[in-house]
């Protein structure tokens, strides 16, 4: 079997940082390859740079033996390139056979789409490769599992040999990486070449013949998955042994911090999204809300912060009401927030490393001054110690935090969260999209908060983490609290199927 | 090592600093700079082309906008309004909002400008004057306010609010200057206001009046705003991303009003500057677009009030430059509003720059040293 692709010396610098530096690498046909690093490896740059979306400094590429120059993903394209990117390139509103076959869509009487021709093409690719979808149904109304699989048939159907998954686990639930794993090897089977972006060892070794490690932007080694073991890559990868998490003990439970009652809200669609919730949290004790994505989860955050209307319920901060208060006036009484979506909600990514450690507390001493002067200088300085606290890789205190690793900008987050004494903190997917170092740092963080005395609610997708973290789990699936178990009470399974609304309590 | 040594030392350094600041800000102004030389290589196109010498125009425009005290004068009073409402859109922008009815916060600030020094008389000229300069700010203010709050309560966007506004205060003050406030006469005008009102001119037989120190002193303060205080980093933590900064406890629709009614004001002091400063009267549509020149100067200035303040200086020069011209050569005006389109045009067009850069052009100001 010879080379589907070949990269070779490729590098690619952007200001400040080389995110590729002589980087080698290679596909074979029927090959799943796997691309493994931390976060701000330069895996997606690669990639992105082999989709024809950035251009390389240097190197070459080999397509089937032939020097090309991708300048396009078009070309890509056309060069049997298929990208199915962590974000989904769809549009929401058409259907499914429609995405599949936009930009390339059989016609009738030269300018109208022709449905049924649309949808009989996808459903004999869906049926081709194992990749079950239904070509009317409209994709907003789907599953994340299920857009993925249009994303892959929409690569296919423009005739892609080489599939480059970018993170493709990290939307999907368990089950659903079960069936994509099925589907990968299914590819595999029809002599596709499948390049799989990840920095989770397990699924690598699931499914890889052969793995590359990349570390800072530079190539560690490329090994066969039948001779390497765990441990191995997981040094490649850090270039360091593998830390464990170190779970303390249950902490001493105290008394009540926060207490919901009845909550109970629509959504942004006017659907009713929380149905009544009832939950308490507890000084030193990480209360997990484990659920599928999708199940009243942001809306119960933006109802705790204030950001949106209850239509019914009560909240109480250590017996006190605060149901009616402004999101300012939460902060003041010692909520803190890591927020799902750092960029979004989390970070002003155009504001400075220092700038946005004092976010929300520009206007209280000691930054605030009389006349509503900012003190730069005390910015300046507690930005330097918690850059050295919370060990923030930045070149320093005045780089954007746009230019910032996704690892190192939580750090930023974490440090300004954590550094103002919260009574308080929800904590939102807080290791989503971060690398080993970068989880088992937020994770230790979180617990030593515990430790402190903090009443945290942890919200996450990965059942691993809240598991590993929580004191008490409450499951969260359609916008109710089916259930609540001590952690020690319970595993795994039972809360697999409690938010997959398999069991009842 | 002796004092003298440090002290020289300290003195180099500094020397540096200043040097580094400027060739930086230099380099960061390529596009500007690119952008003017090829509005004016276009505009003599266009004078080639209706038969008038593009080397003699512009050379009467270089010499009526710089070549003695008089021309300079005109020139900074001509800058003098176009800083204040491109420090006006500047101040929006950083907040995410386009205000575009900088126009009618200066025909308004003026107006009341105007009302102030007209009624009220026998005040000394540390009282008067003050109030009069209060009074524009007032009437700017609240015309940045309104929009405002038609946004923050009922979701109005500024573009459309802020834009008709300017028609409304330009209808709504020139029905005072045509009937109940008319002085007599034919002219469509206000009687003069009090001398006590009167803001001092700086230079003899040019309009050139404080309001161009002002204008400066205001520049200094947005960036002192803008950079120094609480106010400031909210409104551009806002403009940045008000999802964050709603998130970090921050009254976004708090925040945009008053940058609204900050913008307004600066705007308004414009108005009362040309009112108190230059013409001492309030003559019906004594802004010929003021307020949409400054638009087009804080894009120019790289949205940074201190670039502003050099394009305003600019645009000044076009314009007091323009009328020289008009009279010497017999070029007709329109040439400026030409070349004043033809600069923004270009500044708003980026990947020009970037194709000439790739190119290989303008190496020598380019290359780091």
């Amino acid at each position: 079997m010879g080379n589907a692709v070949r990269m070779v010396a490729i590098t690619k610098s952007f200001p400040g940082t080389i995110a590729n530096d002589r980087v080698d690498f290679d596909v074979e046909e029927g090959e799943v390859h796997s691309l493994l690093g931390e976060n701000g490896a330069g895996k997606t740059v690669l990639m992105s740079i082999l989709y024809g979306m950035y251009k390389p400094d240097e190197g070459q590429i080999f397509i089937k033996g032939r020097e090309v120059k991708i300048d396009s993903p078009a070309k890509a394209i056309d060069l049997g390139i298929g990208m199915v990117h962590q974000h989904f390139m769809l549009v929401p509103s058409l259907t499914v056979a429609e995405n599949i076959v936009l930009g390339r869509e059989p016609v009738k009487n030269k300018y109208l789409l022709d449905a049924f021709k649309a949808a009989d093409e996808t459903r004999d690719l869906s049926k081709k490769y194992g990749l079950e979808v239904d070509p009317t149904a409209v994709t907003n109304t789907l599953p994340v599992g299920v857009q993925q699989r249009v994303e892959i048939l929409k690569a296919l159907f423009r005739g892609a040999e080489i599939l480059i998954l970018d993170e493709p686990t990290s939307v999907l639930t368990p089950q659903e990486v079960g069936e994509l794993f099925k589907a990968v090897a299914a590819l595999k089977q029809q002599g596709k070449s499948v390049i799989f972006i990840s920095h989770k060892l397990k699924e690598v070794r699931e499914i890889s013949d052969r793995i590359t490690v990349l570390r800072r932007g530079r190539i560690v080694g490329t090994v066969n998955n039948k001779t390497t073991s765990m441990e191995e890559l997981a040094k490649m990868m850090m270039g360091h042994e593998m830390p464990s998490i170190i779970m303390k003990d249950h902490a001493k439970q105290g008394e009540t911090v926060l207490r919901a009652e009845g909550l109970t809200a629509f959504n942004d669609r006017k659907i009713l999204s929380l149905k009544s919730i009832n939950f308490e949290v507890h000084q030193s004790e990480i209360l997990g809300i484990a659920g599928v994505e999708g199940n009243g989860q942001s809306q119960l955050i933006e109802v705790l912060m204030g950001l949106r209307k209850l239509e019914k319920g009560t909240i109480l901060l250590n017996g006190k009401p605060i149901t009616n208060a402004s999101v300012h006036e939460r902060l003041e009484k010692g909520f803190s927030i890591i927020p799902e979506d750092r960029q979004k909600t989390g970070l002003i990514l155009d504001f400075s490393v220092s700038e946005n450690l004092i976010l929300g507390q520009q206007d209280k001493p000691p930054f605030a001054e009389k006349l509503f002067r900012l003190n730069l200088e005390k910015e300046g300085e507690i930005a330097e110690e918690l850059i050295q606290e919370y060990s923030i890789q930045t070149p320093n205190k005045e780089t954007l935090v746009r230019h910032l690793s996704g690892g190192t900008q939580q750090k930023v987050v974490v440090a300004r969260e954590f550094s103002k004494q919260p009574k308080f903190i929800i904590a939102s997917q807080p290791t989503r999209g971060l690398d080993i170092g970068a989880t088992e740092y937020v994770r230790r963080r979180l617990v030593e908060m515990r430790d402190r005395g903090c009443a945290v609610m942890l919200i996450s997708a990965d059942l691993d983490e809240i598991i590993a973290l929580s004191d008490r789990i409450a499951v969260i699936y359609e916008g109710k609290i089916v259930a609540t178990r001590e952690r020690d009470r319970t595993n795994e399974i039972e809360i697999g199927l409690l938010m997959t609304g398999a069991t009842n309590d | 090592m002796t004092e003298d040594q440090t002290m020289s030392r300290k003195g180099k350094q500094l020397v540096e600093k200043i040097w580094s600041w400027l060739t930086g800000s230099l380099r960061n102004s390529i596009p500007q700079i690119v952008a003017i030389i090829a509005a004016f290589l276009i505009g003599a196109i266009v004078l080639l082309a209706t038969g008038f010498s593009p080397l003699e125009a512009y050379g009467a425009m270089l010499i009526g906008a710089i070549g003695d005290i008089y021309g300079i004068g005109q020139t900074l009073t001509q800058a003098t309004p176009i800083l204040f409402t491109a420090l006006a859109f500047l101040l929006s922008f950083k907040c995410g909002l386009f205000n575009l009815g900088a126009e009618g916060q200066l025909l308004i600030g003026g107006f009341f400008a105007a009302v102030v020094g007209i009624s009220l008389t026998g005040l000394p000229v540390f009282v008067h004057l003050p109030l009069a300069l209060l009074a524009g700010i007032f009437g700017g203010a609240i015309m940045g306010f309104i929009p405002a709050v038609l946004k923050a309560k009922l979701g109005a966007h500024e573009v459309i609010t802020t834009m008709m506004s300017s028609y409304v205060a330009l209808y709504v003050t020139s029905y005072f200057v045509n009937y109940p406030l008319k002085a007599p006469g034919w002219v469509s005008q206000t009687i003069p206001i009090a001398p006590s009102a009167e803001l001092p001119r700086l230079l003899p037989v040019t309009q050139l009046s404080a309001a161009f120190i002002l204008s400066i002193a205001a520049a200094l303060a947005t960036v002192y705003l803008l950079d120094r205080t609480t106010i400031g980093y909210e409104i551009k933590a806002i403009g940045l991303n008000p999802l964050a900064a709603r998130n970090a406890g921050i009254n976004t629709n708090k925040g945009l009003i008053l940058a609204m009614v900050i913008s307004g004001a600066i705007a308004g002091i414009g108005g009362a500057g040309e009112i108190l400063g230059v013409h001492r009267r309030f003559i019906d549509g004594f802004s010929p677009g003021y307020g949409w020149d400054g638009l087009a100067v804080a894009l120019i200035g790289g949205l940074n009030p201190l670039g502003s303040i050099v394009a305003a200086i600019l645009f000044g020069a076009i314009r007091s430059g323009g009328i020289t011209m008009n009279v010497s050569t017999g070029v007709p005006l329109d040439i400026i509003n030409i070349l004043q389109a033809l600069v923004v045009l270009f500044v708003a067009a980026p990947k020009l720059f970037g194709y000439i850069r790739k190119k290989g052009g303008f190496k020598w100001l380019t290359s780091q040293t």
